[in-house]
């Protein structure tokens, strides 16, 4: 495992998480991360340590999450909550345009707001290749969004490897955790074994590495790394959840009629849930309105969802009319057409779509039906079953 | 005579169906012409014929109460109008109107049922060439039922 | 990406539901266009739409939409008048192939206002007709009173080697024209496979009709025939993902496809 990125490493105390966010305040940046608001681990601002979940866990499977004491002091006890950073890079209610009407004449008002410095503390490795997801969808050759761009070339990353998972995971089926390679500026990972309470943190980049600097780490020798490793390694031994990515796309795209289909429709609810927390889902509607006077308009862009009837509304009614082809299209985006699009999958396997569906639809189990009964083969079954 | 089979030989619907079959449709058939606004059939009288449209358009109309006929597909130079006469009970199920001065060639149905009994491959031959005109009449009116043009109902 | 404010020049009736809106290109806006490309239309606190650019590429500075009322929005770019201002983005998405049909015979078929981003094919070939062989232009409307840009079609009916049919699918005792959809107009016309690129648009179950008749009846292969696909447009730079289409995104791979690509995915029910 000789492919994470190569730089300064030191080990630190709990306070020194402290001093970080000091640290990351005084260069400008505006920390967010995890701490525990209306029974869930959320992402805000945080503005001293005392803000980190100490001491708080989760238990999550299909459609159920609960915090729960952990019984120990780890400030990063948890795995993940029902928000994801592109709350920040990507918001869900941003105004896209203010424009004006004088005499006739209309006029694009341009509102350079200054752009937020965001220092990310807590960025689960999945959620780091969640972002690098978000980069090849929103920062194009073609097009770039510049509300996204913007936010993402300012920010500083501070990933925290996964020393426990929650049984949702699948991030070693995606290949993104649970350690974090690549994409941080630091990253942390949380030892708490023997009476030890320490944080190993690798500076990924050379602002990382100053920043570090700052809070005059004790040097980590061989074992300190080995540890660490040691510790995620017990966590992807613990992941139980598989989603076979062989030919994954194929698999997908010869699929569309799958019987698999009407099946999980029938549970679904199509509320839009596993979108909205999903790191990844990046697709908005906007809203134009106006004052009563006529004069100051404004435009706004809000998440929306595949989920929803008026997502594919053209002129006549809506193409996806039925919940089975909105849960097909949802799921073969992100395993499928996103490859191609974006050339990548769009699923980091944080199993947050799993977690928050409220009746527990679990998307690695639907690829598995699909995987086990091809297409034509169980239309053939069905036929024989219905011979006399 | 010579003429007729000239017309029917050059024209696609009869393509390669062969001298012997020619000069008997060349038999049944006759020149005929309508002024504008006569009627080459009206629905519910016998159909004794079928036609094969040399120059000027006819016009397939339903007449409903209260309202002017419905035109529901014109024809014109080179079209072949009306599988009635092959199928029983063999009266028309449109008024066929000239639009403007039409010329034609009937091709008189009685006479070309006989043959067809008396000759199956005759029979087949027609029927196949004919299977093609209504099969794409058949596919053309369920698009004409989609009215893919119409604005959205509400 | 912001929209560029544009002047209004002209509105035009074309029937009793469509009108064509002529704007005059600020220095902030863009006025260049490829046949086929679309602008999204921003009216002052109603909301932006996509609209296919149905003016003549050959005229710098203007940019022609012809536009059908369906909605809300459409019907507030109707009520628009000469001295109006609109927010133009754009020009968005993929052309119709004409380079690739040089030499070629162009045929056209239309569905209702699916003339609209075909017209600027028939300016551009017009103005360049020596590049081209036949120009076959089939164009099919609901009813006579749908019919639109009558004055061009007598027009392009007077050019060399230029026939341009109209039919409509409902007609009246008034109507002298053709009656019937637009796929009986292929009886009329004789296509020579290799030497036909084939250009459609209109909706999608007509498209797909006409694809069975030039495919099927007259062997022009799939690669020669593109048409255009719709799907819910908002961004126009497939960051909203309203559009999808399968892997594609109709704002930005599309709205032009060759029906090659996208063949196996109009079987699919509810992409």
């Amino acid at each position: 495992m000789s492919s994470r990125q190569e730089g300064p490493i030191g080990l630190v105390d709990p306070p020194s998480i402290g001093r970080l966010i000091s640290a990351l305040e005084r260069r400008g940046w505006l920390v967010a991360g995890p701490t525990v608001r209306d029974g869930a681990i959320v992402y805000d601002r945080l503005q001293s340590i005392d803000d980190l979940p100490r001491g708080w866990t989760e238990d999550q499977e299909a459609g159920r999450y609960r915090l729960e004491h952990s019984g120990d002091n780890a400030l990063f006890g948890y795995n993940l909550g029902p928000q994801s950073w592109k709350k920040y890079l990507h918001p869900p209610e941003v105004r896209l345009l203010e424009a004006s009407r004088e005499n006739g004449l209309l006029k694009i008002l341009n509102q350079a707001e200054p752009l937020p410095r965001y220092a990310f503390l807590g960025v689960r490795p999945c959620e780091l290749e969640a972002i690098q997801v978000l980069d090849r969808v929103l920062i194009g050759d073609r097009f770039s969004d510049p509300i996204y761009e913007g936010r993402r070339k300012n920010l500083f990353l501070i990933a925290v490897n996964c020393s426990r998972t929650a049984p949702t995971c699948f991030c070693t089926s995606m290949g993104t955790g649970p350690r974090a390679r690549r994409g941080y500026d630091l990253a942390i990972t949380e030892i708490l074994e023997g009476g030890r309470h320490e944080f190993l943190i690798e500076a990924g980049t050379a602002q990382g590495a100053a920043v570090l600097e700052e809070l005059h780490p004790r040097k980590a020798g061989p074992d300190d790394s080995g540890l660490a490793e040691k510790l995620t390694q017990r966590a992807a031994n613990q992941i139980r959840r598989r989603l076979d990515t062989e030919s994954l796309r194929d698999l997908m795209y010869a699929n569309w009629e799958h019987p698999r289909w009407d099946q999980v429709a029938s549970r679904c609810l199509s509320c839009g849930n596993c979108t909205m927390v999903c790191p990844t889902c990046f697709c908005t509607d906007v809203e134009d309105t106006s004052d009563v006077r006529g004069e100051r308009a404004e435009r706004w862009r809000r998440w929306d969802s595949c989920y929803t009837l008026s997502f594919s509304h053209i002129h006549g009614g809506s193409v996806r009319w039925s919940v089975k082809s909105r849960y097909r299209q949802w799921l073969t985006h992100k395993l499928a057409s996103w490859i191609e699009q974006f050339g990548g999958s769009g699923c980091v396997g944080c199993g947050r779509c799993i977690t928050w569906c409220p009746v527990g639809i679990d998307l690695t189990e639907e690829v598995r039906a699909i995987r086990e009964t091809p297409a034509r083969a169980s239309t053939r079954r069905e036929n024989r079953n219905g011979e006399p | 005579m010579e003429n007729l089979e000239k017309i029917l030989s050059e024209h696609p619907f009869f393509d390669g169906i062969g001298k012997t079959y020619l000069d008997i449709l060349t038999g049944c058939a006759r020149n005929v012409h309508f002024e504008a606004g006569a009627y080459l059939g009206r629905e519910g009288e016998d159909a004794t014929s079928f036609f094969l449209i040399r120059k000027g358009k006819v016009a397939l109309e339903i007449r409903t109460p209260q309202r002017p006929p419905l035109v529901i597909l014109t024809l014109e130079d080179g079209d072949i109008l009306g599988f009635s006469w092959l199928v029983p009970p063999h009266l028309w199920r449109f008024d066929m109107r000239a639009v403007g001065s039409v010329r034609a060639l009937a091709l008189d149905g009685r006479c070309l049922r006989g043959k067809c009994e008396e000759n199956h491959d005759l029979g087949y031959e027609l029927l196949k060439r004919f299977a093609y005109v209504v099969d794409n009449r058949l596919q053309a009116t369920r698009l004409q039922l989609l009215d893919v043009y119409a604005a959205a109902r509400a | 990406m912001e929209p560029a404010p544009c002047r209004v020049l002209h509105v035009g009736r074309e029937t009793h539901d469509t009108f064509t809106l002529t704007l005059e290109v600020t220095p902030e806006g863009r006025a260049e266009f490829a046949p086929g490309q679309f602008s999204m239309l921003y009216v002052f606190g109603v909301g932006e739409l996509p609209i296919s650019i149905s003016g003549d590429p050959g005229v710098p500075g203007r940019l022609t939409y012809t536009v059908r009322v369906v909605g809300r929005a459409t019907e507030a770019l109707a009520r628009l008048r000469a001295g109006d201002w609109v927010g133009v983005r754009g020009p968005f998405g993929s052309a119709w192939p004409v380079e690739a049909a040089r030499g070629m015979d162009v045929l056209i078929v239309a569905g209702g206002i699916g003339i609209a981003p075909l017209r600027s094919v028939v300016y551009h070939a017009l103005r360049n007709r020596d590049a081209y062989g036949r120009l076959i232009i089939l164009h099919g409307a609901r009813s006579p009173k749908d019919l639109l840009y009558r004055a061009d079609f007598r027009h392009w009916n007077r050019q060399a080697e230029t026939r341009a049919l109209t039919t409509v699918d409902h007609g009246d005792m008034r109507w002298r024209g053709r009656v019937g959809v637009v796929t009986t107009l292929f009886r009329y016309v004789r296509l020579v496979p290799e030497r036909t690129i084939a250009m459609l648009c209109g909706p999608e179950i007509m498209m797909r009709y006409v694809c069975a008749e030039i495919c099927g009846n007259h062997r022009i292969p799939p690669s020669q025939i593109f048409l255009t696909m719709e799907r819910n447009m908002k961004c126009a730079a497939g960051f909203c993902g309203h559009c999808q289409f399968g892997p594609y995104f109709i704002c930005k791979d599309g709205p032009v496809f060759s029906y090659e690509k996208v063949k196996p995915l109009l079987g699919i029910h509810e992409l």
